[in-house]
């Protein structure tokens, strides 16, 4: 009957504030990870919105292409009218 | 009867600790499963973000080595011409002057460009200037030696670079010598020779 009694009292006092403080660190870590996986979600779209740019490099790919073939076109040309160095 | 009452006791207190840690439990368990589903829908947002990053940067990596090849042949284009055309040592010297310090870097293409001496190209001659002295390899400036003094203070406007020509109007004179008469009726004749108007010479006859 004793330990019947003792046993409860380590129940109510020993058990029941042990499991209820590793479930509050449970619970308090959970809600921790909350905010940073939303600032997380919130940076991943605004890294998409910043590849908006992306798609322009064709277009960068395409004038660097006529450019270079412009300068090569110019640097045939020097070649021919400008006498080679010495 | 008292032990009844007190096993009935004990087992109720038994009962409401029970009670009370699986009340806990319930509590703090759904509470973690709302901020797990918080983080769920969170991480999805962040996945699809990501994936769209994904998706949008996969060409980047082939446009921007494309641009980069593209780059390296127009520079090794106008290496190769600047140094075909100028030389290795005016080609050092020209680029020097326009980025200093670049001829310590040398030319990508001629490994043997580090160390060639860059004359002061940039400081003697304005940009244009080099490109006009190699179309007329005549012209005055071209014939400046690079070793020699700075000819043209790139702070000092245009009348150091006046001053690579002859003296005639720089100095500002107040009277500048007319213009020679020239003709056959001019009073001197250049070019004076005395064979001039002379009876012509025969050469001897080839035998």
């Amino acid at each position: 009957m004793i330990l019947w009694w003792i046993g409860d009292v380590v129940l109510i006092a020993v058990v029941l504030p042990v499991v209820v403080y590793l479930l509050r660190g449970v619970l308090e870590a959970a809600r921790g990870i909350v905010p940073s996986v939303q600032e997380i979600a919130k940076v991943a779209a605004a890294g998409s919105k910043d590849l908006d740019a992306a798609a322009l490099l064709l277009t960068t790919q395409d004038q660097v292409t006529k450019t270079v073939a412009g300068v090569a076109n110019y640097g045939g040309s020097l070649d021919v009218i400008l006498d080679d160095a010495r | 009867m008292a032990p009844v009452i007190a096993f009935a006791a004990a087992g109720a207190v038994t009962i409401l600790a029970v009670l009370l840690i699986v009340v806990a439990l319930v509590f703090y368990l759904v509470s973690v499963i709302v901020a797990l589903r918080k983080i769920t829908a969170g991480l999805h947002e962040a996945i699809v973000g990501v994936g769209e990053i994904v998706q949008r940067s996969a060409p980047v990596n082939d446009i921007v080595t494309a641009i980069n090849q593209q780059l390296d042949a127009g520079v090794d284009l106008l290496e190769g011409l600047l140094v075909k055309k100028a030389g290795m040592s005016d080609a050092v010297g020209l680029v020097d002057g326009l980025y200093a310090g670049a001829a310590t870097a040398g030319f990508r293409n001629f490994p043997e460009s580090p160390t060639v001496k860059a004359p002061r190209i940039g400081e003697v001659y304005t940009r244009g200037t080099l490109t006009l002295a190699r179309l007329g390899r005549e012209a005055p400036i071209a014939g400046a030696s690079p070793n020699g003094p700075v000819l043209r203070n790139v702070e000092g406007g245009s009348l150091a670079a006046r001053e690579l020509y002859p003296e005639i109007r720089q100095t500002g004179p107040e009277k500048l010598a007319r213009s020679p008469v020239i003709g056959a009726d001019a009073p001197v004749q250049y070019e004076q020779r005395e064979d001039i108007g002379a009876p012509r010479k025969r050469l001897p006859s080839r035998s």
